[in-house]
């Protein structure tokens, strides 16, 4: 302002900071896919080249946090928390869909003072499906096929929509029309790395490394999984879901 | 006017009549100095279904009885997961068990998120003894009416605990707590030595021994009122959910189908000769048929040693009780 600071300017603490860094979700037919870089930056600045923004909650569920790293974290912590609750009561591993309720119920209890958390939730349900929730901050939540959040969200939305929702496209004459939501592994796993790779391009809090979740349904093949070099986390309930997972390095510049 | 308080071995039943002047207050001793409403509290343990307990130097094992109100009725559950690393059987009241279960998991959840390591499972059994020593002591209240067998394993291998309503808690090498222990814990004194170095299997083996002595006739250890509940690396009948126990052998109750192996194990009882062997009504030699669990009509020849007055055991309709 010109006025040469004639009026007070009111100086605070901010509890929050932006740490980076972007996740992205996809759900197939029974499979889901979940997946974020490692890199956490503070303005220009690199924290850490391997900072982990996924977890496995259950065999069947996995949640990615994104956002302002210290409410990530905590926020995390307290799920996990819950969902141990939930297997001391009920003696069984918590359902995708209460698990995504429960964030819901989580997020807005502190609606006054938020966890600057983006969270996608992404699993199998209990009849088998693949299925991606995704939440913002303080709670509201909606059940899809595909979404990318944090920092390179604009970059990798659009992308998905095309690729996963078959958006802006026509089917070539004569063949079927496109049905979203099916798409196989082997088709899915190029698309994330694509995105994140792409992202790390052109945006700066992108990079070092990546870490893809695949959860898999029951008794389902996972054949394809083993020529990407895939890790299986040991399972809590043999004989149900399963979960791997795939790293792979991202440019670090 | 005031009669001479009877001393602790007479009939439990006889007992109330008198030490009534000094029983009725946790906070009032008796001239003995005994706290009588905690001694009440350790019958009640005593009135629950056994269970027991032995570690040896790789795992810790927990076995319990599971009573039934009735034909129709389900079998009470006598043991809980606390963590990864801690699991507890009860007997008594098991309402005071699950509130009891239910402070053991939330201390060792906090202490996770608080340290970032499991919690020292001799912290966690003082922190339940500290909170019933309370309940001892101040006007008002009552003594928790259920004792625990806690097993857990740290960085020193195995443990195993007893828990008490008085507030103490000690280490064992086996223990057993609940409804003719006592037959049980001669089994086990017999046999301690043996425990260190036995397998996961065999380990089981003789704490099902242990519990079958608990049995009264004609009554035996079977898929539906037995639970086994175990610590530490995986065993020869637990190869196909290896993985998921992890390389320490994470806390796992077992019931059902999945325990018949390990009834199958378990030896003949021995019956002992009687005394008098011509013409006495006695039981024959060591059972041929192998490898049945125990049940013959053998007891009448040869009472257990050390075994308590059978007098004031509650019948297996007391839902309260497990």
């Amino acid at each position: 302002m010109a006025d040469g600071h004639q009026h007070p300017i009111e100086h605070r603490f901010n509890p929050y900071a932006e740490n980076g860094g972007t996740v992205l979700a996809i759900a197939g037919a029974d499979f889901a896919v979940i997946a974020g870089d490692t890199r956490q930056t503070e303005g220009y600045s690199i924290q850490t080249r391997y900072a982990p923004k996924v977890f496995k909650l259950t065999d069947r569920a996995v949640l990615a946090v994104n956002g302002f790293q210290a409410d990530c974290s905590e926020f995390v912590k307290r799920v996990m928390q819950r969902i141990e609750w939930y297997r001391h009561a009920h003696s069984k591993q918590m359902p995708l869909k209460a698990i995504a309720r429960m964030i819901q119920t989580m997020l807005y209890g502190k609606r006054f003072f938020p966890y600057y958390t983006y969270n996608i939730l992404g699993g199998i349900e209990e009849d088998g499906t693949g299925a991606v929730y995704s939440f913002d901050p303080v709670g509201s939540y909606e059940r899809e096929a595909c979404r990318a959040a944090g920092a390179a969200s604009s970059l990798i939305q659009p992308f998905l929509d095309n690729q996963i929702y078959f958006k802006n496209q026509t089917p070539a004459p004569g063949a079927a029309p496109f049905v979203p939501g099916n798409l196989p592994i082997d088709v899915v796993l190029p698309i994330v790395i694509d995105s994140f790779t792409s992202a790390t391009e052109r945006h700066i809090e992108v990079g070092d490394g990546l870490e893809m979740f695949v959860v898999v349904a029951k008794g389902r093949d996972v054949s394809q999984l083993a020529s990407l070099n895939a890790e299986e986390i040991p399972a809590t309930n043999p004989g149900e879901e399963r979960v791997f997972i795939v790293r792979r390095e991202l440019k670090k510049d | 006017m005031t009669r001479e308080p009877q001393t602790q071995q007479q009939d439990s039943h006889k007992l109330t009549v008198f030490r009534n002047t000094y029983d009725s207050d946790n906070t009032v001793f008796s001239p003995q100095g005994r706290l009588h409403q905690v001694e009440y509290a350790l019958e009640a343990v005593k009135q629950g279904s056994a269970a027991v307990g032995m570690r040896s130097k790789t795992h810790a094992v927990l076995l319990a009885l599971k009573r039934s109100s009735g034909e129709l009725a389900s079998y009470q559950q006598k043991m809980f997961r606390i963590d990864d690393h801690v699991g507890i059987a009860i007997a008594g009241l098991t309402s005071d068990a699950r509130v009891l279960s239910n402070f053991m998991r939330q201390q060792a959840m906090s202490s996770r998120m608080t340290f970032n390591r499991p919690v020292p499972v001799n912290r966690l059994v003082s922190a339940i003894a500290d909170r019933a020593q309370v309940n001892t002591q101040e006007y008002g209240r009552r003594p928790y009416g259920v004792g625990l067998l806690v097993i857990g394993q740290d960085q020193s291998g195995p443990h195993l605990y007893e828990f008490s309503p008085a507030g103490n808690s000690y280490e064992y090498f086996a223990m057993s707590i609940g409804a003719r222990s006592q037959s049980a814990k001669t089994y086990l004194e017999k046999n301690f030595e043996a425990f260190e170095a036995c397998s996961l299997e065999d380990l089981v083996r003789h704490g099902l021994h242990a519990l079958r002595e608990t049995l009264q006739q004609d009554k035996e250890l079977t898929i539906h009122n037995t639970s086994i509940g175990i610590l530490g690396p995986a065993g020869v009948h637990e190869q196909a959910t290896a993985a998921s126990l992890g390389k320490e052998g994470v806390f796992r109750i077992l019931e059902g189908e999945s325990i018949q192996p390990y009834l199958d194990s378990m030896l003949p009882k021995e019956v002992p000769a009687p005394v008098h062997a011509p013409g006495a009504a006695a039981a024959p030699a060591p059972a041929p048929a192998g490898g049945e669990p125990a049940g013959e009509a053998a007891p009448e020849a040869a009472p257990n040693p050390g075994e308590e007055m059978p007098g004031a055991l509650p019948t297996d309709d007391d839902v309260n009780m497990g």
